[in-house]
């Protein structure tokens, strides 16, 4: 389970979050939703440790995040899968080698048959073919490249995923391939995950709670009824902007 | 009265940052420490990287001692009084190259070609998330990313060093012959005379430092890139600079401690 209490950060006189209460609870996807630059990138960084708070806590699985010792901290991002905004594939390797360091546990990273067995694993999970292992990241398109990053993340068979933005900059067929992709992975893996997005279609399509992110706290946090009925204007103000502009059936 | 205030506002923050460079510097030197116990990762990596520098420099090196070596022979040769004794140039050129020229030449220019290339890389992967997904992944960014690179530095620097003086001697050698009467003997000789063989490990340790000054310091600034693309660029040319100037530094701090 993760806990987040009164998170606070800012950046400079800049502040992002102020305040910020999120919990997720084991087995479900939860969508963390608001306008681009109110903060969820750093919040989910929060989760994983990139990220120290200025004030708050960050509890995962019981351990404050903050307080971990660096091989603790090493320890629990192994049991976190993380899906960055545009893959952060790394340039210099192939597919393969990309994947491969996603394997966290070094014995098996060492076992060469057993990294591509698990590598083609991963790739055909994410529906790559597996002639993709030689490709290096600038051969891919976008929509492969967040898939690669995708794979790695989950290579490691992690606990948690945490996905930054997985279909932005994609079109909306990719958009919807993604979002089904993430829905099949956590139904097939059973791991509990986040997703940040500003894509209310897709975080309905594909989170079983939702969260909003807005002015440095989250606004609502609820089912897709609650914020559906959400009489709060920011709220309503987001999911009517994405919704083609319409007001939503309350 | 904000006039009078101004300066020491100015000096306190240039201070601070002083204090935070320092602070994250050593923050990251710390942390090679503990990387070196994973040498399983940075040992082949290093390899990897002393190959690309060593080899992709040494062409540049070839050529920039052999200039440097000519025009120590040619000027050397215009300085010449008729008064001194010809084996005298064997001397002057072997040691102003093996002293000199040869470590801080080649130390500058590596300090471009190889401060700017590992600034503008590490800074490259801070602004698309590389090292936060190697970070996110367990692994550590000092044993992959880091020490490679330093160590590749320590060893490659000297080598090419070594090159250049070499060359850079020969150069000279034959070129002062084009413009003043000295025969080989005499060259070999006047070279042989005055030098100690202390001359050749007060090179290879300039270099040895001005290797491990370049390649942690544009480790350090691209590590620490900000901005996106202009924060490359701004990281690249940093490294460049600040690599030049303490390579100067440490130039004249090692011939206080070493030659005196």
């Amino acid at each position: 389970m993760i806990e987040i209490r009164g998170i606070r950060k800012a950046f400079g006189e800049q502040v992002v979050l102020d305040g910020v209460d999120f919990d997720v609870r084991e087995g479900e996807t939860v969508a963390l939703m608001g306008p681009s630059g109110t903060g969820k990138s750093v919040l989910l960084k929060h989760i994983n440790g990139l990220i120290r708070p200025d004030g708050g806590t960050v509890t995962v699985d019981g351990l404050e995040v903050q307080k971990l010792k660096r091989k603790e901290l090493t320890e629990l991002r192994t049991r976190i899968g993380y899906v960055f905004q545009n893959g952060a594939l790394f340039d210099s390797m192939n597919v393969f080698e990309n994947i491969r360091l996603g394997l966290s546990d070094e014995a098996q990273y060492e076992d060469l048959e057993f990294a591509r067995e698990r590598v083609a694993e991963c790739l055909r999970l994410v529906n790559l073919s597996a002639d993709t292992v030689r490709k290096y990241p600038a051969e891919l398109s976008g929509g492969m490249r967040k898939r690669v990053g995708i794979a790695r993340a989950i290579a490691g068979k992690p606990k948690y995923l945490l996905y930054d933005e997985p279909t932005s900059g994609l079109d909306p067929v990719n958009a919807d391939i993604v979002d089904e992709l993430v829905k099949h992975l956590d139904n097939e893996l059973g791991v509990t995950s986040i997703m940040v997005t500003h894509d209310v279609r897709g975080a309905f399509r594909v989170a079983n709670r939702l969260a909003l992110l807005s002015g440095g706290r989250i606004v609502l946090q609820g089912s897709q009824e609650e914020f559906l009925q959400s009489t709060d204007p920011t709220v309503r103000e987001f999911l009517e902007r994405d919704f083609d502009n319409r007001p939503i059936a309350a | 009265m904000n006039a009078l205030l101004g300066i020491p506002r100015l000096v306190g923050r240039v201070v601070l940052a002083t204090l935070a460079h320092l602070g994250r510097f050593s923050l990251m030197v710390l942390e090679m420490f503990r990387g070196l116990a994973e040498w399983r990762i940075w040992f082949p990596r290093t390899i990897t990287e002393a190959s690309n520098i060593g080899v992709g420099s040494l062409f540049i090196v070839l050529i920039i001692s052999a200039f440097a070596g000519a025009v120590t022979a040619f000027q050397s040769g215009y300085q010449w009084q008729t008064a001194l004794p010809v084996y005298v140039l064997g001397t002057l050129i072997v040691s102003t190259i093996v002293l000199e020229l040869g470590p801080v030449l080649i130390g500058l220019v590596l300090a471009g070609r190889i401060g700017a290339r590992y600034a503008a890389e590490l800074g490259t992967m801070r602004v698309t998330e590389q090292i936060d997904a190697l970070e996110s992944l367990g692994r550590s960014p000092a044993s992959h990313l880091i020490i490679p690179r330093v160590l590749a530095g320590f060893l490659v620097v000297p080598a090419l060093t070594v090159i250049a003086d070499v060359v850079a001697v020969l150069t000279g050698w034959w070129s002062v012959k084009q413009v003043l009467p000295v025969t080989d003997v005499d060259f070999a000789y006047g070279a042989q005379y005055y030098y100690r063989a202390f001359d050749g490990y007060y090179s290879v340790i300039k270099a040895f430092f001005f290797g491990g000054a370049i390649t942690l310091i544009s480790c350090y600034v691209g590590f620490n890139t900000k901005q996106g693309a202009e924060g490359v660029g701004r990281a690249a040319t940093g490294a460049v600079v600040a690599s030049s100037v303490v390579i100067l530094m440490l130039n004249t701090l090692l011939a206080k401690i070493l030659l005196n």
